[in-house]
């Protein structure tokens, strides 16, 4: 069973949709009891960084999701929920992040040329750089669906998965049983779903 | 690099989709779940839903199929009509839509765009507008074309994308349901004076239509038809195939 973190951030709909439709059995909570004994863990997030993290350290969970964490168990951060398991982000300010993965997030501006826009939006092509087991059901041409002005600049050997947007775009991350996917998998079609459903496979 | 988008467009009345040609003599023609899971099927990059019913019984019933939609259907869903409050954003975004397309609600209150920009986010905040030439000029139309406001269109969607619009549907009256193409003049105007990502709209009739927007107009993101993809005159997966081939990034 997955554990959703309900932090009163963002729409969490889809991702629940997209985790029934797979069978893969889960749970909005901020229960402790819940989180502790869930199979994984699926940090989710829309919005801002600051109002994002603030959010999450009010409910308290912090020391309990990096305990889960520490003990293996697989956590999955999307979108923003993939920038906060990072040590600092310089959006709208300077803000700390969980540390769960070494780097910052960083604005696109003054690094793209001016020719594109900002937000990344849109589908754009999936370029795996690194074995993963999230991997195991994507085929050839994999597509997924983005939609953020901030990215990660961290570890290249934590970079699992890109997309060229001006520069390399972090897509999917990973570090052991950390993981992040900076576009919306339950947005991606039929290929957030074999990431998902992936993912689903790990947890169990 | 980003794809171009493919959006086909359900305008929804009373559960069913229905289509008109130049917004008039609407007729029916499918069940909006059933017509969204075929188009995702498909290929389609995201879907539009807009709401055209009068009554509440009718919105609270197309708030149901955008629920049941979202639950089946896992790409992107615009949803618009009606929106005139923060209370309608919420309304359909708790119903499962990822951006809310605002038409003649900001137009009756532009302040609407930016408070909403502020609680949703910018890529939330869809700015639509319906266009005609009155006297070679771009006019602003309201109630699906039928009645003219002051506005002239490209000062319109400057300042709504001032107002923090993420995104802009340009729908040209003039070339609506008459399939002789996009309006590529229009377009170009919008596309040289705003940096958010532009969706064109009205006059789609084949496929070529497509290819000819892409490659003249490299600023526009997408393409939204209704009718031709509803009927099967332009099937998506054709689309999309014949776009690829002519060197256009798209998603197959």
């Amino acid at each position: 069973m997955i554990a959703i973190i309900d932090y009163g951030v963002g729409n969490i709909h889809s991702v629940m949709s997209a985790l029934n439709k797979l069978n893969i059995e889960n749970i909005l909570t901020a229960d402790p009891e819940i989180i502790k004994k869930a199979d994984g863990i699926l940090l989710p997030g829309v919005g801002a960084f600051r109002d994002a993290i603030k959010s999450l350290e009010d409910t308290g969970l912090v020391p309990l999701i990096k305990d889960c964490v520490a003990e293996g168990k697989p956590l999955l951060g999307i979108c923003l929920g993939m920038q906060l398991l990072y040590e600092k982000s310089f959006e709208d300010g300077e803000y700390e992040g969980l540390g769960l993965l070494k780097g910052e997030v960083i604005s696109f501006k003054s690094r793209i040329s001016e020719d594109l826009k900002i937000p990344h939006m849109g589908w754009n092509r999936l370029n795996v750089k690194k074995d993963s087991q999230l991997f195991k059901y994507l085929g050839e041409d994999e597509f997924v669906y983005y939609v953020h002005s901030y990215y990660a600049s961290g570890k290249s050997e934590d970079l699992l998965a890109s997309s060229e947007y001006g520069i390399e775009v972090p897509g999917v991350v990973g570090h052991g049983n950390i993981m992040g996917m900076q576009f919306h998998p339950e947005k991606s079609s039929s290929t957030g779903l074999k990431l998902l459903k992936a993912f689903g496979e790990m947890v169990k | 690099m980003i794809t171009k988008r493919i959006i086909p467009c359900l305008d929804v009345r009373n559960g069913q989709v229905v289509k008109g040609v130049n917004f008039e003599g609407v007729r029916d023609i499918d069940n909006p779940v059933n017509l969204a899971e075929m188009y995702n099927e498909m290929g389609a990059d995201e879907l539009v839903f807009y709401d055209i019913t009068a009554t509440n019984e009718g919105r609270e019933l197309f708030s149901d199929i955008v629920e049941q939609v979202a639950n089946e259907v896992f790409i992107p869903l615009t949803v618009g009509g009606g929106i005139n409050t923060l209370q309608d954003f919420d309304r359909v975004l708790k119903a499962g839509a990822d951006k809310v397309s605002v038409n003649s609600g900001a137009i009756k209150n532009p302040e609407l765009i930016r408070e909403a920009a502020l609680k949703y986010g910018n890529q939330c905040v869809v700015l639509s507008v319906d266009i005609k030439r009155v006297n070679g000029i771009f006019k602003v139309f309201l109630n699906g074309g039928r009645k003219e406001t002051d506005l002239e269109a490209i000062e319109w969607i400057k300042y709504g994308c001032s107002l923090g619009a993420g995104e802009v549907v340009v729908n040209s009256i003039d070339t609506d349901g008459v399939k002789g193409g996009f309006d590529l003049e229009l377009l170009k105007a919008v596309g040289d004076v705003v940096d958010v990502p532009v969706i064109a709209s009205g006059g789609a009739g084949k496929m070529e239509d497509f290819k000819i927007l892409f490659e003249k107009l490299p600023k526009i993101d997408a393409g939204l038809a209704a009718s031709i993809f509803h009927f099967g005159e332009v099937k998506i997966p054709d689309l999309k195939k014949y776009l690829k081939e002519q060197g256009i990034e798209i998603r197959i």
